[in-house]
């Protein structure tokens, strides 16, 4: 149940490859994040995944069977719009019953069951409101309710949380990772913000122009990147990449290293630098040094004294050091 | 505008244009029911001074009053489902992705550019006409007998004829409210598992229903006053099987010049658009709030 396999999926539009040939493995009940710059190919994948695109050639395969040419109503898959797209003349109760209703179900098992997805979602008190009369954090819950009462094989996310603001985005990342301990259904979730990504994620696929660049858990991303791309992309703030000279001392191309394996002194170290913005949050702070290799960003304690102008020494942490090849792959 | 001062001005800027309005409305109004309260016939100049009611109790008991009544709402109704109908059918097909699309959708609100007298004659002489129209034509070489369109069914080829002249108005406003629509909602509804139809049911026509009210408001309007189409197609015969209400006070006033008894028909036309707005509002005018 909900186990999805891509083989060698490709899609153009006219003469644009959008993805060039994807090759993917999503196990039964696993979180998966797709997560990738603007314009990448998420959507275009996860709507190759509902169904609501053509594969251009490959095959997609749900619980082992071809679903290449399903349409998307028979492929037991729910998804989650970023804009919602709910009904807007249909109450909340009728948005959710939706689903069911197509299915033909039977109003007393109808109801039963939108009832359910009501009181998992708190929305009970909202079921005879019209759409436009609730909030963003409101409709999105519809909108998972609409998705859940159905029970899919599994549940397709693009981008919901992107019109929300912090505060609720947050509140909703705990809920759907809730959800997803309490039904255990597989989940692909589409973002660009790595910080849902790594928080939500079983398994994170990174993914540039069309192209899958590393797939892995948070974790592996974060201490193994594959690549350069995977290096800077995955983390915030971002990894120092460094090119040249100093590189070459470490038989790389590039090497990088975490804001937070880097050691500061006020009074010797490695690199000598010079702090622009400190940024002093209480817990942390972050200081962009520029020094002879370029601005770097260096995680420091909550209680650091340093401040815009002071001249402060760098010693990079060399166990945590990353090497790149001239490809832009990690040499290890 | 908020405070009390520039209230007050823009009321009495407002002023002129609302009072030129009211008199422009009121005059014309006050006139019709002064004349539809007196003897009035141009054939008999002398005789004059008001007669009560006469004249709307002539007119209501003209032979053809009945049938003006029932000839305008059969005409204003069968324009309405027509038009709507076929309103949405075509928008629904020129909004598909097809080839030739910007030609197409010109071509469609063409018909709306030509002006009504001219669009009933062209359908009167070159299509309906049954010795020489292209319909009587097309019976022709399937071997039927020519049908005598505007002599058999005056009424059913002037709905036609005025059908085809708003086709293009209710395509038009329809077709906007339909590129309105989100895809991303008839996406959700087909991952939800409606099929084609079910999405139009569901979907697309409770989306529509504004525009649909819309149209139908409006072209109620001007579908109660329709005169020229049936001018110089049926002249509302045979008989009286083509006369709407606007023809019946047309022949009262300028056939048989009685002013006073065409005032009354104007009155009594007024009250029965307003009979069916109130009908209308009440039936469909929630559609257009909210
Ligand atoms: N219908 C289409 N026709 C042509 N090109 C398209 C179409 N849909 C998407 N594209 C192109 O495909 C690429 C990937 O689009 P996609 O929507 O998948 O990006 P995304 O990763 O979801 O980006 P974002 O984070 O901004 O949502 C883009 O370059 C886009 O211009
Ligand atoms: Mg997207």
């Amino acid at each position: 149940m909900g186990q999805i396999t891509l083989k060698q999926v490709r899609k153009s539009f006219g003469d644009v490859h959008v993805i060039p040939g994807v090759d993917l493995r999503i196990e039964e009940g696993e979180f998966v994040v797709f997560v990738g710059p603007s314009g990448c190919g998420k959507s275009t994948l996860l709507r190759l995944i509902a169904g609501l695109e053509d594969t251009t050639s490959g095959t997609i395969e749900i619980d082992g069977k071809d679903a290449t040419y399903l349409p998307p109503a028979k492929r037991g898959l729910a998804m989650v719009f970023q804009s919602y797209a709910l009904y807007p003349h249909m109450s909340v109760r009728k948005n959710i019953a939706f689903p069911l209703k197509m299915a033909g179900l039977d109003q007393a098992e109808i109801d039963r069951k939108v009832e359910g997805a009501a009181k998992v979602l708190n929305l009970n008190s909202y079921l005879d409101r019209r759409p436009g009369q609730l909030s963003g954090g409101q409709r999105q819950r519809v909108a998972i309710g609409r998705a859940i009462v159905r029970s899919p094989q599994a549940f397709l996310f693009d981008e919901p949380l992107s019109n929300l603001d912090a505060a609720l985005r947050v509140n909703m990342r705990l809920e759907i990772s809730e959800l997803h301990q309490k039904l255990k259904t597989t989940m692909i979730y589409v973002t660009h913000d790595q910080v849902e990504a790594m928080t939500m994620a079983d398994k994170i696929v990174v993914l540039q122009a069309g192209r899958i660049e590393q797939v892995g858990t948070p974790m592996e991303l974060y201490k193994t990147p594959a690549n350069v791309f995977v290096a800077g992309f995955i983390g915030s703030p971002k990894m120092n990449l460094i090119a040249g000279a100093e590189a070459a001392k470490h038989g790389a191309t590039t090497i990088g290293i975490r804001p937070e394996h880097v050691q500061v002194s006020a009074t010797s170290g490695l690199w000598q630098g010079r702090v622009g913005v400190s940024e002093h949050l209480g817990s942390d702070t972050f200081l962009h040094v520029t020094t002879d290799m370029g601005l770097l960003n260096v995680r420091a304690g909550g209680d650091v004294a340093l401040y815009h102008g002071d001249t402060v020494w760098l010693t990079p942490d060399l166990a945590h050091l990353h090497r790149f090849d001239a490809k832009g792959l990690a040499i290890r | 505008m908020s405070t009390q001062s520039s209230r007050a001005t823009a009321r009495l800027m407002l002023s002129p244009t609302v009072i030129l309005l009211l008199i422009w409305m009121i005059v014309p109004l006050a006139l019709t029911l002064w004349f539809s309260t007196q003897r009035y016939n141009l054939l008999y100049p002398d005789r004059q001074g008001f007669n009560d009611f006469a004249n709307y109790t002539r007119f209501i008991a003209t032979p053809a009053f009945t049938a003006a009544i029932i000839n305008t709402l059969v005409l204003v109704l069968g324009v309405l489902v027509i038009t709507v109908v076929l309103g949405i059918l075509i928008a629904l097909l020129i909004d598909q992705p097809l080839w030739g699309q910007g030609p197409v959708r010109i071509l469609v609100i063409s018909p709306f550019f030509i002006m009504p007298p001219v669009a009933a004659l062209i359908w009167k002489n070159m299509f309906m006409n049954p010795t020489n129209g292209l319909f009587a034509e097309a019976a022709k070489y399937l071997g039927l007998p020519p049908f005598d369109f505007l002599g058999a069914a005056p009424l059913a080829s002037i709905i036609l004829i005025v059908a085809w002249q708003w086709l293009p108005f209710a395509t038009l406003i329809l077709l906007t409210a339909l590129q309105s629509l989100s895809s991303e909602e008839l996406e959700a509804a087909e991952m939800d598992g409606a099929p084609p139809v079910k999405r139009f049911w569901y979907i697309m026509l409770p989306h529509l229903a504004r525009s649909i009210t819309v149209v139908v408001l409006i072209q109620t309007i001007f579908l109660m006053g329709i005169f020229g189409e049936i001018l110089v197609t049926t002249n509302g015969g045979p008989g009286s099987a083509s006369t709407t209400l606007p023809f019946l006070i047309y022949k009262e006033a300028l056939l048989d010049f009685d002013a006073g008894t065409a005032a009354a028909g104007g009155v009594v036309a007024v009250i029965i658009a307003n009979i069916v707005a109130i009908f209308l509002m009440r039936a469909i005018g929630k559609n257009l709030d909210a």
